[in-house]
């Protein structure tokens, strides 16, 4: 018996072990798989955001999905600095005119992407946002600029209703 | 060990016992030879029992009045302390009792890390007492979730997304861990479920712990391998079990002292404003007792890099017996290991000090290089040293140190290599 050949009894084995594992896989799914977000938590998945109130330089922070979202009405200059930096300096590059349909509205998740902190608004080296918690800068546009987030904070999905009304999700 | 020589006296008890040997392991725990020479700093086995003893009771207690809800959880976490009997002491005990288990176990570990107690042939009771040390963080940090306040959030939130650095998966576990789209309601009554198994998985674990143990038997000062039983040794009752409750008792007012007279003071007042998901406290820092790794965390620019330099400011640990090749186990024989052994423990402790701090300026640039310095240690400074240093001579037994090696012993050492 030098040489092994695979014998029938050796598939019976295999064939065996094969649909034991999938058995086993299918058996502990739910129990993996239990722990997702449930149907309740799914069917929370647009808001709409009257933003008439909001003046030009004023931010509103709302929760969507348990998430706060920034809405900032930006001004002029913020706008002209965004719009000015040059893409080779991003760490992520992203141009402002994909992050804010409307340059007059940037609308993201405030949510720092390096451990989910909430930034503080008009603060940091770029006059965007400044997280408090491992010390990240954003520029206006919302784009990490400097610190150990990886991306630019989030935009979602979001359209306008009509002029006062924006729809998150 | 004597276990098979035991008999019980009584007829009733050899039945039993021939049935189920309890009598034999009570014989064998009262019996079991321990090195006369042991100090005080071997004591915290005992403590950390009772520690973990104190947790679970206390904390199946709180589990009677507390509420698993977002809605409601700081809310029955202030009903246990105002209106529940006795709350206020037992979520105290339970509270501080946290601390004062790390506080121990920090003890433990840096007296091993001295003695060289995860030397051969003690790995396994080693790498049990790192899987353990690890769900006591996992524990802690879950348990610190469940009042709901501002910390537990926001630490919550943090902890997790450490996760969202892995690549490709990282968004998808994240999820999967909250139960939804940030740390809510769902989060919450799993990190509860999970917090009332972990104790139970570490009493465990403790038992596997003292299991090995009670095979090599224990290190010693010395570090030299002795005969068991012989002159060397004590019998662990009444012996060490005198000594471990005087101990215990010394721990006990240092514990009473937090619980009775400052029982916030290791905690954050943060804490005791209600969850917020809009806003996040200024200044998130995490238990003391978490601190020095925090601190490598932070220490790195990178994400990514930074998860993994915090994870493997532990894994080194759980690899320690492989990255330590000195023969000799005590530092009290090695000369230069016992200075880089403090130069280490500061090491921790400005780590754990600057984890405290804001990560800018100078807390960073301290942060970094006692972050490398911890890994040189380990990864370089250990295995160099194993080859490099010159040991003292080791004596052959316990009581050669006291009376004085005669020159047989002098002549038997020199043949033979220690």
């Amino acid at each position: 018996m030098s040489e092994k050949k695979p014998k029938r009894r050796d598939f019976l084995f295999t064939a065996s072990y094969a649909v034991g594992a999938v058995g086993i896989g299918a058996a502990v799914w739910p129990l993996i798989d239990q722990m997702n977000p449930d149907a309740s938590v799914k069917a929370l998945a647009s808001t709409e955001v009257d933003i008439s109130g909001v003046e030009v330089g004023q931010s509103i922070t709302v929760l969507w999905r348990g998430k706060p979202v920034f809405i900032r009405r930006r001004t002029n200059e913020e706008i002209a600095k965004a719009k000015d930096v040059k893409l080779e300096d991003l760490p992520h590059p992203e141009s402002d005119e994909d992050r804010a349909k409307n340059p007059e509205w940037l609308v993201m998740l405030g949510v720092c992407t390096h451990l989910g902190c909430v930034p503080l608004g008009d603060k940091g080296e770029y006059g965007g946002w400044f997280c408090p918690c491992h010390g990240s800068h954003y520029d206006t546009s919302g784009r990490i600029r400097k610190g150990p987030a990886p991306t630019n904070m989030e935009v979602p999905k979001y359209e306008f209703v009509n002029s006062n009304i924006i729809k998150i999700g | 060990m004597s276990d098979h020589e035991y008999t019980p006296k009584s007829k009733f008890g050899k039945w039993f016992n021939d049935r189920l040997p309890l009598l034999s392991l009570a014989n064998h725990l009262t019996d079991y030879p321990t090195p006369k020479n042991l100090n005080y700093w071997w004591t915290f086995g005992g403590i950390l029992t009772f520690c973990l003893i104190t947790q679970i009771v206390t904390g199946l207690i709180l589990a009677m009045h507390y509420i698993a809800h977002a809605d409601m959880a700081f809310e029955s976490v202030e009903h246990i302390m105002r209106n529940v009997n006795y709350g206020w002491l037992i979520r105290y005990v339970h509270a501080n009792g946290a601390s004062m288990f790390f506080l121990a176990v920090y003890i433990h570990i840096f007296r091993s890390l001295y003695y060289g107690s995860y030397k051969s042939p003690r790995e396994i009771i080693w790498i049990l007492g790192m899987i353990i040390y690890l769900l006591m963080m996992m524990a802690a940090f879950m348990g610190y979730v469940l009042p709901w306040g501002q910390m537990s959030f926001w630490g919550a939130t943090v902890i997790t997304n450490l996760f969202s650095a892995i690549p490709l998966v990282g968004e998808s576990i994240v999820t999967w861990l909250w139960g939804g789209y940030s740390v809510d309601n769902p989060t919450l009554t799993r990190f509860f479920s999970l917090h009332y198994l972990i104790p139970f998985l570490i009493l465990g674990l403790v038992v596997l712990h003292i299991w090995a143990l009670h095979v090599p038997g224990n290190n010693n000062p010395i570090g030299i391998d002795l005969k068991k039983p012989s002159k060397d040794t004590v019998p662990f009752h009444p012996y060490i079990v005198i000594k471990d409750l005087f101990a215990l008792l010394l721990f006990l007012i240092i514990f009473a002292f937090f619980v009775f007279f400052s029982p916030n003071i290791l905690g954050h007042a943060d804490n005791y404003i209600e969850a917020n998901p809009l806003v996040t406290p200024a200044h998130i820092v995490p238990e003391w007792y978490l601190l020095p790794f925090y601190a490598i965390l932070r220490s790195v620019p990178d994400k990514l890099l930074g998860v993994i330099a915090m994870f493997s400011a532990i894994f080194v640990l759980v690899i320690l017996p492989w990255l330590d090749t000195s023969k000799v186990r005590s530092a009290v024989f090695r000369p230069l290991y016992k200075q880089f052994y403090w130069i280490l423990f500061a090491d921790v402790i400005i780590l754990g000090y600057v984890g405290a701090m804001p990560a800018e300026g100078l807390y960073l640039l301290v942060a970094r290089v006692a972050t490398a310095y911890y890994f040189l240690h380990f990864l370089v400074i250990l295995p160099i040293l194993g080859s490099k240093e010159k040991t003292l001579d080791i004596p052959l037994s316990l009581t050669e140190p006291v009376l004085g090696g005669s020159p047989n012993e002098a002549l038997v050492r020199n043949k033979k290599e220690i």
